[in-house]
């Protein structure tokens, strides 16, 4: 639906996008992962209209995108800060795209109370932006970018500015609300949980390059980047060279763990296990990797553990389900099965 | 802790000199003896020689026309100036160039003005003191607008051009009530900096017309008379009135935006 195709953008010396080319399907919930600079932001207001690519195309259903003014491209964009206008009151606000479409008054004011009934925000139509609160506030922008049924919906941090227990409701609001529209969603975030809980696919930046396309599932499980494999969720990450089902290290010996498909024997590689995969076990037990525990902090549904293992840098994590019973200075080995890790080419 | 009382002498000193001939003058408009400088007793008199000065009355309809006109195309330009400097360039010169007027002396500006009138063969009169006025003002509403555009959220325009504005009408819809309040606080500066201009309009109005400053210069060769002081104390409850009325509107303006 969607093609991005080798898009480029430069800011001076600084190259924002580097060739990027994507393509997004019908109906798809879409996230642009990356840390803050990494280009994302940019890639969606080259699609909506504000910024000019230095090269690449953009095309919607085949129609070129890159020619045509921001207001007549069938998309809308929802903005980090919302937007609203403040001098107009929320169903004006509301209003505002569909009077530029010249609708009769009757089926705009129709169409305001649908959709504003569909954010429950019914009662508020009166009211001006400054006297909601943050979450109604982004209901608001919301319920404008859709009330147009565009074909594309664009979302720059769509919950960054919110307090964590109003971000887990309107994750859940805007999941409900795709599926309901069925409008294809393109969501820009810099929080990886975020993406993964709201995605169905995510394509993670760095430096202004997708480095991977992916379901999130894949995306957590077989990463295939030494950037991915640190950016996206927690993991541990040891540096070796690729050997059969292991990783050679100078340091710990063979550790086991399942080489992605292509990667040669003998050549420079990473392996990563996620916390939760890693199973802690007494100091006698033969194999394994030994360390002493630092430190045991407890979130209630799990405890996270971080073990000092002698040459590596940083502290293993392990997660481990409930209260762990281990103390700080114990002794542990650190087990897990071969498939539990991943070996990815490349050095940190 | 105690200030010295010693620096409370320069600050009453300070007021007074700058206050106490503003009493001065409205308390000897209410004179009704012959002198601007011995009051005799209260009276009303000069208020009537006032309205029945021809001359006076004159210039003060020259000034309103002149500052209502050249108010409305500072007013205009201005705010045009201060949107294409923020959002259309990023030259620095032209910014310079734009808000040189403010800073000119008054007098090179009224010169100049005078040899380009002379050069363009265009007739004096209160029509080149409107130009005249209007360019000089154009630079201070420019001024007080970019404050005010400085502050602006660029994403509410863009946010209207998503939706389907054209750059016309997101002006018009988003941009333009933003500015609202710099709009109307620069019209204010405007039209109180020509009511009380002279170089420039003594300049180029030519010698058929006169403004309320030349018309008061004119009577003051002659002599102070208590008529001047009543005149001045008008002048003094027009300018207040039009300072509390901007703020007023400024103050509406600025919590209706942020509503």
């Amino acid at each position: 639906m969607l093609k991005i195709d080798g898009i480029t953008r430069r800011f001076g010396d600084v190259t924002a996008l580097d060739d990027v080319s994507l393509e997004i399907g019908q109906g798809e919930f879409f996230a642009l992962l990356g840390p803050s600079g990494c280009g994302k932001t940019t890639l969606l207001r080259i699609i909506a209209g504000f910024e000019t690519p230095d090269g690449g195309t953009v095309t919607l259903d085949g129609e070129d995108l890159l020619g045509r003014q921001p207001n007549r491209r069938p998309i809308s964009l929802m903005f980090q800060s919302y937007a609203l206008f403040p001098h107009m009151t929320v169903a004006k606000n509301v209003a505002y795209g569909l009077e530029r479409e010249r609708l009769p008054r009757q089926e705009i004011r129709k169409r305001v109370g649908e959709v504003l009934e569909t954010v429950g925000l019914s009662a508020h139509g009166d009211r001006k932006p400054a006297q909601l609160s943050g979450g109604q506030r982004q209901r608001v922008a919301l319920a404008r970018s859709i009330v147009k049924r565009p074909r594309l919906l664009l979302l720059d941090e769509p919950l960054s500015a919110l307090d964590k227990k109003v971000r887990a409701d309107m994750q859940l609001e805007l999941k409900r609300l795709q599926h309901e529209v069925g409008i294809t969603f393109v969501v820009v975030t810099h929080d990886q949980e975020e993406a993964m809980s709201l995605a169905d696919r995510i394509a993670v930046f760095e430096h202004g390059r997708v480095r991977q396309v992916d379901e999130p599932v894949a995306l957590y499980e077989r990463p295939r980047t030494p950037f991915v494999a640190d950016f996206v969720g927690a993991n541990n990450l040891f540096e070796g060279t690729a050997g059969p089902e292991t990783l050679l290290t100078e340091d710990f010996g063979p550790l086991s763990g399942t080489p992605l498909d292509g990667l040669e024997e003998g050549a420079k590689a990473l392996l990563g296990v996620r916390p939760e995969k890693i199973r802690l076990r007494e100091a006698e037990t033969p194999d394994g990797l030994g360390g002493t525990v630092l430190d045991v902090s407890f979130y209630g549904g799990v405890s996270h553990i971080s073990v000092d293992v002698p040459g590596h840098v940083r502290p293993v994590l392990v997660a481990v389900q409930g209260a762990s019973g281990v103390q700080p200075g114990a002794e542990v080995k650190l087990h897990w099965e071969a498939p539990d890790a991943v070996i990815i080419p490349g050095a940190r | 802790m105690r200030r010295s009382r010693l620096l409370h002498v320069p600050f009453w000193f300070t007021y007074f000199f700058l206050y106490a001939p503003i009493v001065v003058l409205v308390m000897m408009s209410f004179n009704s003896g012959k002198s601007a400088y011995t009051y005799e007793g209260f009276s009303l008199k000069w208020y009537g020689v006032l309205a029945q000065d021809k001359k006076v009355m004159e210039g003060l309809v020259n000034t309103l026309v002149v500052a209502v006109g050249s108010t409305v195309i500072a007013t205009v330009l201005g705010t045009l100036l201060a949107v294409g400097l923020a959002r259309y360039t990023r030259s620095k010169t032209l910014d310079a160039f734009a808000l040189m007027p403010a800073v000119l002396p008054d007098l090179v500006l009224a010169i100049g003005l005078l040899v380009f009138y002379g050069l363009v063969q265009f007739t004096l009169g209160l029509y080149s003191v409107i130009l005249a006025h209007g360019v000089f003002a154009m630079a201070f509403v420019a001024a007080v607008v970019r404050t005010r555009l400085a502050g602006a959220d660029t994403s509410l325009e863009e946010a209207s051009r998503d939706l389907g504005a054209g750059p016309v009408t997101t002006f018009v819809k988003v941009t333009l009530p933003q500015l609202a309040p710099g709009i109307v606080a620069g019209a204010l500066l405007a039209f109180t900096l020509s009511l009380d201009e002279f170089v420039i309009a003594f300049f180029t109005i030519g010698n058929l017309e006169q403004t309320l400053p030349i018309v008061i210069y004119s009577m003051i060769r002659f002599g102070v008379t208590p008529e001047i002081n009543a005149l001045g104390t008008i002048l003094l409850l027009v300018s207040f009135t039009a300072v509390i009325v901007g703020q007023r509107l400024t103050k509406i303006g600025e919590s209706r935006a942020q509503d």
